[in-house]
């Protein structure tokens, strides 16, 4: 029933803007993968040229190998979950369930019995002869969610189905939307702006910016080990700092950042270092410690917040100003002069970019 | 709770309160006069002149061909001007800001000067039939207020609806009156009502259009007030009164009258 979605190199304009920038994705048979991204970076256009509500410039999409690149919207079987939950307001619920049924020509008690089925897998049996508008927020997206899986179609598709829902909700459903998606091991595609909700309910993600996918990755991947400058902004690398080897001495690697700064890194630790590459920290991938006698990249501390579980400084350095965090235990004022000491967990090496 | 209302404007209210009733009941007064002529109060009671509204065989006419008119130019306006405000809606962002307004163009110009134009362009160069002229002309009338009526109900309409009925197979069309129209069906109503009442009345397209052996019932009303001044005229328009009031009363029952002023 299920099937494989492929996107070969889509372009995609509006007008003379173009959204989509020679995008290639395939999604393998039952796999989730999310479109996360800023608005505007080209995921609901992504997912609306995948249910055919809008045209590609050029390339192809084939869901199973058929290819649907210029079959209608209506034709191509595909199970549509939106944002603001678009039930028909004038049909009860089980009549909007039933509604995709109805079109492939399944009537009377079959049609009823399957609808009556798919209400019961979402708890909303009991509902079934309500109107959309007398139901809670969560309860009108458990019926879109019937809705679109009663046609057991081979591709879902949600479009951040979760936005309009409050936070503790929003965790709860992306917890009963997975299970439904794993039990019927459905391929789906999930564009959300939401990064937690990504990477908690994906088997990929596809991180998208200005059109393109900058990486295409399991959830633990791109945490630890983003490939671009990018991505790692976008998963909370926020110091960068572009470095230079002087000196390789075994599994030590001497690097030079801006400013004169060295530091030593382990090969160990990081793996393979290039001769120029970006060293990615972390807020907590940079211990502030007032022992000026360990090697770290010496700072001026400046602004100090309470995180919680840490204190956060705006520091002043000559690789730049960074951010880091220091123990609790030891509140430091501003204007001290430290040192950050690069916590290797926490930090990642960044091959240099071609462009 | 009372609260305390100036006097002042208590006697404003009633005024123009007055102001608006008034005339409508002095009509309805004379019409229900024994006299020969026009006049208020009226002079006895009678329904002769309600009877004799129907025994003029022009004022029969003109009712049967008022109200075909009044029913054909709306149905003509609502299949032009429902898929027209859809598209407008529908297409807002891709669309010219101007468009929508075209569709408003026709009460935007005076009648009279619509009413001219187009008897020498439809009636005098292509010498239209009277009924096709007439009937053209009410539609053109009627079609701004079915298209505003419309994309008023239309604006408040999530398009992602018919998206999610077209992605579960539904082709476009079959959306169209499956999904879209039981949706907008009130405003469909009330356009209808409008657009009915509107060219039930009028007079200043149809003075110019109408001709020999055609005619509608407001003009017929001018026709026959310049030769006769019994309370006929006054009948006539109580008739028409109560016709309006009638669809109005529908409409308040089935929407409520807030839905057209929206």
């Amino acid at each position: 029933m299920t099937q494989a979605l492929t996107l070969q190199s889509i372009s995609a304009h509006y007008g003379t803007t173009q959204v989509l920038e020679n995008l290639s994705l395939s999604v393998a048979e039952g796999e989730l993968v999310s479109l996360l991204g800023a608005s505007g970076c080209g995921k609901t256009t992504t997912l609306r040229l995948v249910a055919g509500f809008l045209q590609p410039t050029s390339g192809a999409i084939t869901l199973g190998g058929r290819d649907l690149t210029r079959l209608p919207p209506y034709q191509r079987d595909i199970g549509l979950v939106f944002q603001n939950y678009a039930l028909f307001p004038h049909l009860s619920v089980a009549d909007n369930v039933g509604f995709g049924l109805k079109q492939r020509g399944i009537s009377g008690a079959d049609r009823t019995k399957r609808v009556t089925a798919m209400l019961e897998r979402v708890g909303l049996a009991h509902l079934a002869d309500r109107l959309p508008g007398a139901l809670s927020g969560g309860q009108k997206q458990r019926v879109a969610l019937a809705r679109a899986l009663v046609i057991e179609p081979p591709l879902l598709m949600f479009d951040e189905p979760l936005s309009n829902l409050d936070a503790k909700l929003r965790i709860d459903m992306r917890v009963e939307i997975r299970q439904l998606q794993r039990a019927n091991g459905t391929t789906s595609v999930y564009v959300t702006h939401d990064q937690e909700e990504a990477f908690s309910i994906s088997d990929r993600v596809a991180i998208m910016h200005a059109g393109r996918i900058m990486q295409l990755d399991t959830p633990e991947t791109l945490y630890q080990r983003p490939a671009n400058a990018f991505v790692a902004r976008f998963v909370g690398f926020e110091n960068l700092i572009a470095m230079k080897v002087v000196a390789r001495d075994g599994a030590k690697v001497t690097a030079e950042a801006p400013g004169g700064v060295r530091l030593t890194l382990s090969l160990e630790q990081f793996g393979t270092i290039p001769d120029r590459f970006t060293l990615a920290c972390r807020a907590d991938g940079l211990a502030v410690t007032d022992n000026l006698a360990m090697e770290g990249i010496p700072a001026t501390l400046g602004l100090r917040t309470y995180l919680g579980r840490a204190y956060q400084y705006q520091c002043e350095t000559p690789a730049g100003a960074l951010v880091a965090n220091g123990p609790l235990t030891r509140p430091l004022e501003p204007g001290v002069a430290a040192k950050l000491v690069p916590v290797p967990e926490q930090c990642t090496i960044l091959a240099p970019e071609a462009d | 709770m009372t609260q305390k209302i100036h006097p002042l404007l208590i006697a404003g209210t009633v005024l123009v309160f007055m102001f608006l009733v008034g005339p409508l009941i002095i009509v309805l007064g004379a019409a229900l006069s024994d006299t020969t002529y026009l006049t208020f109060p009226p002079q006895g009671l009678s329904l002769r002149w309600f009877e004799n509204i129907f025994q003029i065989d022009a004022f029969r006419r003109t009712i049967v061909t008022s109200l075909q008119i009044a029913f054909l130019s709306t149905m003509i306006a609502l299949v032009i001007g429902i898929p027209a405000a859809y598209a407008l809606n529908r297409h807002r962002i891709q669309l010219p800001g101007w468009l929508s307004t075209l569709f408003i163009l026709p009460v935007l110009v005076p009648e009279l000067v619509l009413g001219f134009s187009l008897l020498k362009n439809l009636a005098v160069q292509f010498n239209s039939p009277i009924y096709i002229s007439l009937l053209f002309g009410h539609s053109l009338l009627v079609l701004p207020y079915v298209v505003r009526v419309i994309s008023a109900s239309l604006a408040s309409f999530d398009f992602s609806i018919e998206e999610a009925a077209i992605s579960l197979g539904s082709p476009p069309l079959k959306t169209f009156f499956t999904i879209l129209l039981p949706n907008v069906r009130s405003g469909v109503i009330a356009a209808f009502i409008l657009a009915f009442i509107t060219s039930i009345n009028d007079v200043s397209i149809s003075i110019f259009l109408t001709g020999p052996g055609l005619s509608t019932l407001p003009i017929q009303l001018l026709a026959h007030m310049e030769q006769f001044f019994d309370p006929t005229v006054a009948s006539v328009s109580v008739l028409l009164m109560i016709l309006t009031v009638a669809v109005m009363a529908i409409v308040e029952r089935t929407l409520g009258l807030t839905f057209l002023a929206k």
